[in-house]
């Protein structure tokens, strides 16, 4: 479990963290999402105990970040922003090193590398120097050196940053399958991350809390939600018609692709009356297809009301 | 292992994958050897003791220790390191002590490669063992004391050159603190007693006790106290840099 309590952090005048209060359950996959320079990384390091927080606390596991560092460092695997590592030890070299200072000892340590290095097919890379490795290489060995004592609480800071997106699955898949019973938290600036992994998001923004919901939660307070887009070659007139429908607030046309995307007044359904429109107009339509909501509509939504809010331009 | 022991291991282990740790012993025994048979008149003495050879040992250490002490806490808060070092459950004292632990022990060991020097006297003559192990241990010590400076400042910053120069400026001060020329310069300034501080401040003073036999336990205190001192001082800087 994780807990921070009015969690605040400055760096001078500026306040990167400001009383950020969240929990973080067992089970949970939190993605804390905000815009780079929200205060992601600088939350995590206060709750990594790496920074001292300027007020509130934090807790891994029930233990207090500063008072108890070294009982909330045991419960906490950290994979730090950019994935740092010694570049110039070897994988082997390293993850033992990780090994020794966790205290896992004797057979029970070799197992439990042996059982990461599966899981993170590094069986290859073993004896290279982390210097000669790619970035998503890299970026493998800090998870690895994360999960290694297999910890009950798990903290990423942008764990997908820089992979391809073959690699980027690998990583999601990892992720998934460790989430049972555990407590994740990670960080991103893609949204993408966050349908793929998280069944938790918070966003801030200026180390403030803006929303705390789930994925689809989320979804549903964008514009898009439950709207209904097709692509109908020359329709111009079927716009009007589809405007004069009771249950619908507006209708938009891409100016690039010609998609119609249809959005439906607060709380109506309107997939069926729209095709059931387009039936009668005898329109030929190719797919049809019924929205969730934009989370990157969302996301720019709640993290520029807050500019907004403060009278400084988006 | 305990984690000052990992740190420890890793620490030395770093020294031996790049080359720096061969060029350093190379550099400190050629060095050793010249110094102390050219600049030293080892021979031209005619006295079978290894007094030129230590005399040399604070002029070296004063560029080479710095050399290795400077990456210790520099490289790790540039290269984002230090941030996976202290969030692995160790304290701040563990790290510090198993990096001033490797750093000892590599001098230890350039220190010991000088055996030869030793034999060649013993050839030569039938010098006091007694006086060298002393002379020995003195050195081991005052490198332990420069140690403890570079690791302290070398927390101070992220630049390694800074770390470099810091450090050997201080060690300088500390080697010329009790020279006549230093305390003549303060000699109309400063009150007697605070002179008398400044001398008794001078690592060479003490080194120079110890190596010549003299196991004086102020002597050994000084270096003692001094390494934990700046080693103290170390931990703290880096504590504080979390708060900042």
């Amino acid at each position: 479990m994780i807990e921070t309590d009015k969690l605040t952090r400055c760096y001078g005048n500026l306040t990167a963290v400001d009383a950020l209060s969240i929990r973080v359950e067992p089970g949970q996959v939190l993605g804390l999402l905000g815009p780079n320079g929200a205060g992601k990384s600088t939350a995590m390091r206060m709750i990594a105990g790496f920074l001292v927080p300027t007020s509130g606390s934090a807790r891994v596991c029930g233990y207090d970040a500063m008072r108890e560092p070294l009982k909330a460092k045991r419960a906490l695997g950290y994979l730090p922003e950019g994935a740092p590592s010694y570049g110039e030890m070897t994988v082997r070299e390293f993850l033992q090193f990780i090994v020794r200072i966790r205290g896992l000892r004797g057979e029970a340590g070799y197992r439990r590398m042996d059982a990461v290095v599966q899981q993170l097919q590094l069986d290859e890379v073993l004896g290279l120097g982390i210097d000669t490795l790619s970035k998503g290489l890299r970026r493998r060995v800090g998870l690895a050196q994360a999960i290694l004592h297999d910890p009950p609480v798990l903290m990423l800071d942008e764990p997908t940053d820089g992979l391809d997106p073959n690699q980027k699955h690998a990583v999601r898949q990892l992720i998934d399958m460790m989430a049972r019973d555990r407590t994740i938290l990670i960080s991103t600036h893609l949204l993408e991350e966050v349908h793929a992994l998280c069944n938790r998001v918070v966003i801030i923004a200026r180390g403030k809390l803006l929303a705390d919901a789930t994925p689809a939660e989320l979804e549903a307070r964008s514009r898009y939600h439950g709207a209904v887009s097709f692509s109908a070659p020359g329709s111009g007139m079927s716009q009007e018609m589809l405007g004069r429908l009771p249950q619908v607030a507006g209708v938009e046309i891409d100016p690039l692709d010609g998609r119609i995307t249809v959005f439906p007044k607060p709380g109506a359904r309107i997939l069926e009356p729209v095709e059931r429109l387009l039936r009668e107009q005898g329109l030929e339509v190719s797919e049809i297809q019924l929205e969730r909501g934009r989370l990157d509509e969302v996301f720019r939504q709640i993290t520029s009301g807050d500019d907004a809010s403060r009278g400084v331009a988006a | 292992m305990s984690p000052v022991g990992a740190v420890m291991r890793r620490e030395l282990g770093s020294y031996f994958v790049t080359p720096v740790a061969y060029v350093f012993l190379v550099i400190f025994l050629v060095l050793a050897g010249i110094l102390t048979f050219y600049v030293g008149d080892f021979y031209e003495r005619g006295q079978a003791d290894l007094q030129p050879f230590f005399v040399m040992h604070p002029w070296l250490y004063l560029i080479l220790v710095p050399a290795i002490t400077m990456r210790m806490w520099a490289e790790e808060a540039k290269g984002g390191t230090l941030e996976l070092l202290l969030t692995l459950p160790l304290t701040l004292w563990q790290a510090m002590l198993g990096k001033f632990l490797a750093a000892w022990l590599f001098i230890g060991l350039a220190l010991g490669l000088t055996f030869p020097i030793w034999i060649t006297v013993n050839y030569l003559g039938a010098p006091d063992n007694g006086v060298i192990l002393a002379g020995y241990l003195g050195s081991w010590l005052m490198a332990g004391n420069f140690i403890a400076i570079g690791a302290c400042l070398s927390a101070l910053t992220r630049s390694q050159v800074v770390a470099f120069i810091l450090t050997a400026l201080v060690c300088v001060l500390l080697i010329l603190a009790g020279q006549p020329q230093v305390l003549d310069f303060f000699q109309g300034a400063l009150p007697r007693r605070l002179i008398n501080a400044v001398a008794h401040l001078s690592m060479l003073r003490h080194f120079e006790a110890i190596s010549r036999g003299v196991l004086d336990l102020r002597d050994l205190l000084y270096f003692v106290l001094s390494t934990l001192g700046w080693l103290i001082a170390g931990v703290l800087l880096l504590d504080l840099k979390r708060t900042r």
